[in-house]
C-alpha cells in the first residue's frame, strides 16, 4: 500500500493490510454475517428437525437453539472485550493532568460523556467512534452494524487519558488508516455487542447510535 | 502563541513556545520538535480550520503541536 499524504506513518509497518474503507468495511460485514450463519444455521435445522421427527427430543432441540444463540454471543463478548473496564489507576498526577488535555481535545457533549463511560466518542466520515484506552467501537451509519478494534498507544506507561487521546489524535490524522492499523475484532449487531458491553459503558454506545441518526457533526475526522 | 506539547507519562510536558513574528523563539522549538521527531515522536499540528494534520516539520502559525508515540494494533 503506497503511502498518501495525510496517512498514518504507522501505516508502514502493516504494509499488507488493504487500507479500510467504506467498501472494505461493508465486506467484512458480510463476511461476518455469513460466517455467523454458518454456524448457527445447522444448529437451528437439527433443532427444528428433531422436534418434527420426534417431539419427545424437545429437550435436545432446546440445547441446539441454545448453542445457536451462544455462538454469536461468544463473538459479540470478544468485540466488546475491546472496551472492557480497566483496573481502575485513580486520578492521580499525571492523569489530571492528561485528563486535561483530552478535555481540550474532545467537544463539552463529548468530553462530558468521557468522564462518565470512559469512552471518547468522534463522529468520521465511516461512522460514529468510540475511543477507549485499548480499543475503538465504530458505530455504523443508521446505527444496527458495529465494529470493534483492538488498538493502543505503543508506549505502555502512559496515563489513561493520555491513551485516549494518543488513539483520537490519529483517528482525527486519517480515519481509514486508524482503521487499518487497528486489529479487527468484530463486526456484527450493535445491539449484541450492547448486551456485552459493561453498563457505565452503555450511555456511550446509545450515544454514538443516536449520533449516527443525526447529521449534525460537532466535531468530524479531517 | 504557539505552543509544543509532548503527551507522556507525566500527562503532558510544554517543550516549547513560540511567537510566529519570533523567529528566534521559532527556531529553538523547531529544534526542539526536530529531536523529538528523531526520538520516535510523531507531530500533529491544530490547524485553523479545527482539523489535524501529521507534520514532520514544526509550521508557524498553529495553536499547538502535540507529540504522540506511534500507535499499533492490539
Amino acid at each position: 500500500m503506497a503511502a498518501s499524504p495525510g496517512a498514518l506513518p504507522e501505516l508502514e509497518a502493516v504494509a499488507w493490510r488493504r487500507r479500510a474503507d467504506e467498501r472494505a468495511l461493508v465486506l467484512r460485514e458480510r463476511i461476518s454475517a455469513a460466517y455467523t450463519a454458518l454456524y448457527v444455521t445447522p444448529l437451528l435445522v437439527v433443532a427444528g428437525a428433531l422436534v418434527w421427527l420426534e417431539p419427545f427430543l424437545f429437550p435436545v432441540s432446546l440445547l441446539a437453539l441454545a448453542h445457536a444463540w451462544v455462538i454469536p454471543e461468544l463473538f459479540a463478548n470478544r468485540g466488546a472485550g475491546v472496551v472492557r473496564v480497566p483496573r481502575r489507576r485513580g486520578a492521580d498526577g499525571p492523569e489530571r493532568v492528561a485528563q486535561g488535555l483530552l478535555g481540550d481535545l474532545l467537544g463539552h457533549e463529548a468530553r462530558e460523556l468521557q468522564r462518565r463511560t470512559g469512552l471518547a466518542l468522534e463522529r468520521g466520515r465511516l461512522g460514529v467512534w468510540l475511543v477507549g484506552e485499548a480499543g475503538a467501537l465504530l458505530v455504523r451509519p443508521g446505527g444496527r452494524r458495529a465494529h470493534t478494534y483492538c488498538v493502543r498507544p505503543a508506549e505502555d506507561d502512559l496515563p489513561p487519558s493520555d491513551r485516549i487521546a494518543h488513539l483520537l489524535l490519529a483517528l482525527r490524522e486519517d480515519e481509514e488508516g486508524f482503521a487499518t492499523v487497528a486489529n479487527h475484532a468484530f463486526a456484527g449487531a450493535t445491539w449484541r455487542i450492547r448486551r456485552r458491553l459493561a453498563p457505565v459503558r452503555r450511555p456511550a454506545l446509545d450515544a454514538a447510535v443516536a449520533a449516527t441518526r443525526t447529521g449534525s457533526p460537532e466535531r468530524s475526522c479531517s | 502563541m504557539s505552543r509544543l506539547l509532548r503527551m507522556d507519562r507525566t500527562g503532558h510536558t510544554e517543550l516549547a513556545a513560540w511567537n510566529a513574528g519570533d523567529t528566534g523563539s521559532y527556531e529553538r522549538a523547531a529544534t526542539i520538535f526536530d529531536e523529538q521527531l528523531a526520538g520516535g515522536y510523531m507531530g500533529v499540528a491544530k490547524l485553523h480550520d479545527e482539523s489535524w494534520e501529521q507534520v514532520k516539520r514544526l509550521p508557524a502559525e498553529v495553536e499547538y503541536v502535540l507529540l504522540r508515540r506511534p500507535i499499533v494494533g492490539g
